[in-house]
């Protein structure tokens, strides 16, 4: 598995629509892995250095990034179909939407069982009295963000060590219904687990084969979407009330596990000193200190790529802050502790899911450096060096490269050509020759050189 | 390939831009976490020497395919007992340097730790060198 695991590229559900895409540059601009470029006029996406954030999608004036789409339909090639939803759907709806109506209408579209994602917390705690996490290195770097484990993988490996390996609270409440599921003699094949996705790091990961979620969870759903569908029914069904609503299975869970997935949700339940991060810039900055290896007084860090939590997902339809509003209001209504009656169930089939808590290591994906051998590393990183000082550095971005730092590194690595620098263009156009000489022409896609020849 | 920096006596506030900068150079490089890890652990507490307690100095980088050898010079004033100054715990610094989080006495014991070779030159009233160097031979790459 883990030999497997390393040979697998990642699963990336961001795609340019270039009949869309103006080449504007924002999305360059804000990528935090500097992964976008701008070439022919319109966004590319580097593959090996896009952690599926979704930061580009939030910040595009032409609605130009897009998720890819998944066929809802798929559900109903199982005859048990499994919704595993985040609470934060909740969030979503005002508040004159019922949780009740809301599980309700999830039935309606076609869902036999619901399970909060959440509930995992609540299993796991119920297992093991606390919050178990399972790391080599201090201090836990929490693996809840699918998003910020990419990261850690390409850009921080010396971190790997860190990160928790105890399988997030989704992936636990996924196995739990399946195990109930075949506790009432229900074959295997015949279950789809279906999890319902505010964001394309979570969706990306259960697309990726050999992740963490492999087995376990057979499709994600965009949560857009399963809310527009759900929407549509309560649209359509504006009345009903009473035995109608009230037939179906209220999903147990806790107060404390309901806000897991906001900001400070995770780190609140966790023991010792622990300190929450959110959005993507910030987790950088914070990553590279913990990197630094001068932090051993903190125990638990829960770090999370989007504003707010969850709730700021890119699929999420509603204002994040009215959502994680509406989340703390419906927790602060639920009970701190799991019934006796859900508590002896979980525990009736502890030898099951004990034995498959925890996930495999996880492996490096190295995307900084600027070749897999170190001298032509460093002949590399002095030709970058070199570069920089002759490029204006105002970082205009017009060349197609968010920096100028980054266009030089691009040219370093033979995947651009110095000609792509307008400033350099306009204000010396003779130099421009001479550096292009030197430094290489390239390349098959770039955009038409012999054009801007002078 | 060869960087230097200037390094303020005092600077606290900016005490470590040197070794994050390092940091970032030895992962374009693909020096492996293993490696990168020692030598900026290494060169952070040569840096915060230099700041809580030299008059200011210098930081020289030369980064080749087999290893990595960084000079700190400061201009003094020089360490008395080196041997002493060694020794886990064992600080001068003032309580106002300690309040900042900084000299718990571990600097030269785990520069000695991550080093393969170092070599110390110094002396009451003289400026201290300190050259540190690491081999890249061992331990793979990709460590």
């Amino acid at each position: 598995m883990g030999q497997r695991m390393r040979d697998q590229p990642f699963h990336h559900t961001l795609m340019v629509r270039k009949d869309l895409c103006q080449g504007c540059t924002h999305c360059m601009k804000r990528c935090p892995t500097e992964a976008i470029r701008i070439t022919g006029g319109k966004a590319q996406v580097d593959p090996e250095r896009c952690v599926d954030c979704g930061q580009c999608m939030a910040v595009c004036p032409h609605n130009a990034i897009v998720i890819e789409q998944n066929d809802f339909q798929q559900i109903f090639h199982y005859k048990y179909r499994v919704a595993i939803l985040p609470t934060l759907l909740i969030g979503q709806f005002e508040d004159d939407v019922s949780e009740e109506a809301m599980v309700d209408a999830l039935h309606n579209i076609g869902f036999t069982h619901v399970h909060y994602a959440e509930s995992g917390v609540d299993i796991l705690k119920t297992l093991g009295k606390k919050i178990s996490v399972y790391a080599d290195q201090h201090p836990v770097v929490s693996s809840y963000c699918p998003a910020v484990v990419r990261l850690i993988q390409l850009r921080y490996p010396a971190l790997l060590p860190n990160v928790n390996l105890m399988r997030t609270p989704a992936q636990i409440a996924a196995l739990y219904a399946r195990v109930v599921l075949q506790s009432e003699g229900i074959d295997s094949e015949d279950i789809g687990v279906f999890y319902i996705t505010p964001c394309a790091a979570k969706y990306a990961q259960i697309k990726t084969p050999g992740s963490a979620t492999s087995g376990l969870i057979q499709g994600g759903l965009n949560l857009d979407y399963v809310f527009n569908l759900m929407q549509a029914y309560l649209a359509q069904h504006p009345n009903r009330k009473g035995e109608e609503l009230s037939r179906w299975e209220r999903p147990a869970i806790t107060g404390p596990a309901f806000l897991w997935s906001l900001t400070k949700g995770e780190s609140a339940m966790m023991q010792g000193r622990t300190l929450s991060v959110d959005e993507v810039h910030n987790v950088i900055e914070f990553l590279e200190l913990v990197e630094d290896d001068r932090h051993k007084n903190l125990d638990f860090l829960e770090l999370r790529a989007c504003d707010t939590g969850c709730t700021g997902g890119i699929l999420t339809p509603r204002n994040r802050f009215l959502a994680t509003e509406r989340i703390k209001h419906h927790a602060a209504t639920l009970p701190k502790e799991l019934h006796e009656e859900d508590k002896a169930r979980i525990l009736s089939f502890s030898d099951q899911l004990i034995r498959n808590l925890k996930t495999d290591r996880i492996v490096a994906k190295h995307s900084l450096q600027l070749d897999r051998d170190v001298t032509m590393a460093i002949r590399k990183l002095e030709k970058v060096k070199r570069i920089t000082e002759v490029l204006p550095g105002i970082d205009c971005g017009l060349c197609g490269c968010p920096t100028c730092r980054s266009l030089a590194e691009d040219i370093a690595k033979a995947n651009a050509s110095i000609r792509r620098c307008v400033v350099l263009k306009l204000t010396d156009p003779h130099g421009l020759n001479n550096l292009a000489k030197i430094w290489g022409e390239v390349i098959q896609k770039d955009q038409k050189p012999s054009t801007s020849e002078v | 390939m060869h960087v230097s920096f200037q390094v303020q006596a005092g600077d606290f506030s900016n005490a470590g831009k040197v070794s994050s900068t390092v940091k970032g150079i030895l992962k374009q490089l693909n020096l492996g976490p293993v490696h990168v890890k020692r030598i900026i652990v290494a060169l952070y507490e040569a840096e915060v020497n230099v700041v809580a307690h030299s008059y200011g100095g210098t930081i020289t980088c030369e980064v080749e395919p087999e290893s990595v050898d960084i000079l700190v010079c400061d201009t003094g004033p020089g360490i008395p007992d080196l041997d002493l100054a060694m020794t886990e715990g064992w600080s001068t610094a003032t309580t106002e340097v300690r309040e900042m989080g900084f000299g718990a006495g571990m600097g030269l014991a785990n520069i000695r730790k991550n080093t393969d070779r170092l070599a110390i030159d110094t002396g009451e009233g003289k400026p201290t060198k300190i050259h540190m160097c690491f081999d890249l031979a061992n331990g793979a790459a990709h460590a």
